[in-house]
């Protein structure tokens, strides 16, 4: 992976590409092999060393609270960012009220940047999926991440619904530099906004380039459409 | 203290008087990362000098034209401002509008300099930039997106107020006199009128023409620096800029921005405007949202909502207008106003409206009367790009839904021989940008405007607007005949979607009435009466009486007004398709083409008159898909009851 980019994992049904994020941020420990992140080299992650290390990511099933509100979901993407104590925090005295300022400026920043401004006040639960899915990107933003991992962000989504996400996700790119990872099926998506693209299959990497070069790769083709067994 | 004002004949001028008088007051908030921000009189007319010294650094003259892209923002009013203080003219574009709408403007006005409010407009400008080669420099204000964009005309706002702020520690004299150096009669904003008919005109307002009026308004409706005003509606239209620009200089009330387009209710909720301004179709959309919400809402709730909606109906009006009111009805009205207009009025967000105005169009007097019941002061007025809106306002107290009012104060009516209503008063353009033929034949040489709608005085001595002048014909009786306004007055029950009128140089008026397929079906499905699709329910019994009772209301309504007594509608019949953009019948913008259709459906037209009880009608329809079908039909005609005039009644 390099710095600043945006690369995609594409691949057919159960060839990995959700597991291999499932490994990067630490949720599943890997059997073989090992994570390289910043010159560091892990035998497996932590998830709560990956957050703070600067990964975030999103689900392929949407995972925020339902019954909070957009504001607050995006809040808790700030949580490891919190200082202040339990009874700062309760009483609402010293850390914990200039902590608030700052987090919320943080977030209204990302509200902003992801025009979501009319739903702030909103329970994520009564939201149609494409804004859901916003608000998801919105809290793991909010993390202010290096490495965003996205798990299907366009997944189920209208044709408006998706060129709005890519129109986010290359502004996320350009914006805050975040590098990118993320798996999705529309081939067109994948074309038009990653710099690199990655094909597994049953778990093992077939092809690796850019778009051009994986359009004409016959391994990948193969593996989508079968190869014709003589 | 008021001679000082009066004497303060420009905006800049009226910018740095509140500046100066209540410097500390708000001027303008805009909601920012969730939070509203305020600008002072005092920081707005900070920025507004600075932004000024450096719009001259950039070599704004006096006399030359800039155009201003976007939505509601401080600093694009900032900008306005900065710009009228060396004299130069503002030209608000439509911030909707496509690049090449765009075009047209600038090269009209030779514009040098364009502000725009973000990535989006720059792009837009950049565009038509090739065919423009007076543009020399666009001024961005959100910097989001624009990193990577390396053409050489953009400068960020932020570094332009930076620049200006050097320039005027160098020299703050300059800004000062060039604001002295401002008139009243020099030109302070040009509005391009939309170009749906023929090419688009620039109406040049000067400082005097959007003062006079605003004026006038102000101190009739007794607006002061403690009212708050959303502005929600484009800049570009000569309303918003009167009601966020113009009024607010004159009496220094404060001039909100929201957030974005979805927020609008939101916001206004937060803010409470006290003076409110909504276009008829706003306000349809607002009460559809409360009736569906209502819908939901438990039984209760609901019980409350009719029974005290039925009182504010009967009696709500009457004690907006102060008019004596039974003391029951007036407690009733009290309980009322606690359990349900209160509360329906705070989500809203009216409940501190003590004027609103609606104006564009005609709106539906069972619309209107329902924010008025709730305790809401709506009011109509009448007005135009030319003539600065105040033309004609609603006094408090005698508001009728179907007229526009009498003359504001200062500004002369009257009806030309062909109905058309001209005005003459100090709001008045002066001119159309570089087109002296098109200024002539719209205001001629004793300085009257001809507005092109035609109209009447009621006996109450308003004024009532029936239709375009060019579409206003006559029965061969002489009557007046004005199409667009029986229409209205169809369209505004439910159960008709469509109406188009017939009469001119006939003896009688008879109509064709599209029914509204899904309000007619759910009164059909209360009464368990079947039918199989659109014209099968189109040509019901029970549908012909249920439209016959509302033709009938209609001219019972038509016979109080003597001057259009006699075109009440004798026949009339439902159409057997509904009209369709997709057949020509309809302008994109659902408009009635009556000639087309008058042409098209000539022999439903000749059975009309000819007095046949129905006729046969095979018809070419285009589906979606663009291939042709064609229907057959007899379609019934019935008569309607009409009514004597109000007027030979009494006389009899």
């Amino acid at each position: 992976m390099r710095s600043h980019e945006v690369r995609a994992i594409i691949g057919p049904n159960g060839a990995g590409k959700s597991s291999m994020l499932n490994v990067l941020n630490g949720v599943y420990r890997p059997q073989k092999g090992r994570i390289r992140f910043r010159d560091r080299e892990f035998r497996n992650m932590v998830p709560h060393e990956a957050a703070s290390m600067g990964i975030a990511r999103t689900f392929q099933n949407i995972a925020l609270f339902k019954g909070m509100t957009v504001l607050d979901n995006v809040m808790t993407g700030r949580n490891l960012k919190m200082r202040c104590s339990f009874v700062e925090q309760a009483l609402w005295i010293g850390r914990a009220r200039r902590e608030e300022m700052v987090h919320r400026r943080a977030v209204e920043e990302i509200i902003d940047f992801l025009e979501i401004q009319h739903i702030r006040k909103t329970p994520v639960g009564r939201l149609p999926y494409g804004l859901q899915k916003r608000v998801e990107l919105a809290r793991a933003l909010a993390a202010e991440p290096t490495l965003l991992l996205l798990d299907e962000p366009m997944a189920g989504m209208n044709l408006e619904e998706k060129q709005d996400m890519c129109r986010f996700i290359l502004d996320v790119n350009d914006h805050y530099g975040t590098t990118l990872v993320l798996i999705e099926h529309d081939m067109g998506v994948v074309m038009d906004i990653s710099q690199r693209v990655v094909v597994l299959d049953y778990g093992r990497k077939i092809a690796d380039g850019t778009p051009e070069e994986i359009r004409g790769d016959e391994k990948v083709i193969a593996a989508y459409l079968g190869v014709a067994h003589a | 203290m008021k001679e000082d004002i009066e004497a303060l004949d420009t905006f800049p001028k009226l910018l740095m008087h509140h500046a100066a008088v209540h410097g500390e007051r708000p001027a303008i908030r805009e909601k920012d990362l969730g939070i509203w921000q305020t600008w002072t009189w005092r920081e707005l007319a900070e920025e507004v000098r600075a932004l000024a010294c450096a719009l001259a650094g950039l070599g704004l003259k006096r006399g030359d034209h800039f155009a201003l892209v976007g939505d509601n923002r401080p600093r694009l009013y900032a900008c306005m401002a900065a710009g009228q203080c060396l004299g130069a003219i503002p030209v608000p574009l439509y911030q909707d509008a496509v690049a090449a709408e765009m075009a047209f403007p600038i090269q009209n006005a030779s514009i040098a300099i364009a502000f725009a409010e973000d990535q989006e407009q720059v792009d837009k400008l950049v565009e038509i930039h090739p065919r423009c080669p007076t543009l020399e420099r666009i001024i961005y204000d959100d910097p989001r997106g624009m990193r990577h964009y390396a053409h050489d005309k953009l400068v960020p706002y932020d570094k332009l107020i930076a620049d200006g702020r050097e320039r005027l520690k160098a020299d703050p004299a300059f800004i000062d006199a060039q604001i002295a150096k401002g008139a009243s009669q020099d030109a302070a904003a040009m509005f391009f009128t939309s170009g749906t008919t023929g090419v688009a005109k620039g109406v040049v307002h000067t400082h005097g023409s959007l003062i006079g009026p605003s004026r006038t308004a102000a101190e009739l409706e007794k607006l002061g620096p403690n009212d708050v005003i959303l502005a929600y509606l484009p800049p570009a239209w000569i309303g918003q800029n009167i009601f966020s620009c113009a009024q607010a200089y004159v009496a220094g009330y404060c001039i909100c921005c929201p957030e974005s387009a979805e927020t609008v209710m939101n916001d206004m909720r937060e803010i409470g405007p006290t003076y409110y301004f909504a276009p008829p179709r706003v306000l349809e959309t607002l009460l559809t949202t409360v009736s569906i919400r209502m819908e939901d809402a438990s039984r209760l709730k609901r019980w409350l909502y009719r029974k005290f909606m039925a009182v504010a109906n009967r009696v709500g009006g009457a004690i907006l207008d102060g008019k004596p009111v039974t003391t029951t009805d007036r407690l009733l009205y009290g309980v009322g106003d606690v359990v349900v207009y209160g509360p329906l009025r705070n989500v809203l967000g009216m409940s501190r409206v003590k004027i609103g105005y609606t104006a564009g169009e005609a709106i539906g007097p069972d619309l209107f009367k329902f924010y008025r019941s709730i305790g809401i002061n709506l009011k109509q007025l009448y007005g135009s790009t030319e003539t600065a809106v105040f033309v004609c306002i609603q006094p408090n107290g005698q508001v009728k839904p179907d007229t526009v009012g009498p003359a504001v104060p200062g500004v002369e009516l009257k009806f030309t021989p062909e109905r058309e209503l001209v005005v003459r008063g100090p709001g008045l353009f002066r001119e159309y940008y570089k087109n002296p033929q098109a200024t002539a034949e719209a205001k001629d040489q004793d300085g009257w405007f001809h507005t092109g709608d035609a109209g009447y005085f009621d006996v109450d001595g308003h004024v009532k607007i029936i239709d375009r002048v060019k579409d206003v014909g006559a029965l061969v009786d002489g009557t007046l005949f004005a199409p667009k306004y029986l229409e209205n007055k169809l369209k505004f029950f439910p159960y008709i979607r469509e109406a188009v009128c017939f009469g001119h140089t006939r003896d009688r008026v008879c109509a064709f009435i599209n029914i509204d397929p899904e309000a007619v079906g759910n009164w059909a499905e209360k009464r368990h009466m079947p039918y199989s699709g659109y014209i099968d329910l189109a040509s019901r019994d029970e549908v012909y009486a249920l439209i016959r009772e509302c033709v009938e209301q209609v001219n019972a309504d038509l016979a109080q007004e003597p001057e259009i007594a006699n075109s009440q509608i004798h026949r009339f019949l439902i159409l057997h398709k509904e009209l369709d953009a997709d057949d020509e019948e309809l302008t994109r913008t659902r408009k009635v083409r009556r000639r087309f259709i008058g042409e098209k459906y000539v022999s439903l037209v000749d059975a009309l008159y000819d007095g046949s009880p129905s006729v046969h009608i095979q018809a070419q329809v285009r589906y979606e898909d663009g291939r042709t079908g064609s229907v057959s039909a007899d379609l019934r005609i019935a008569d309607a009851k009409t009514f004597p005039p109000e007027a030979a009644r009494r006389a009899a």
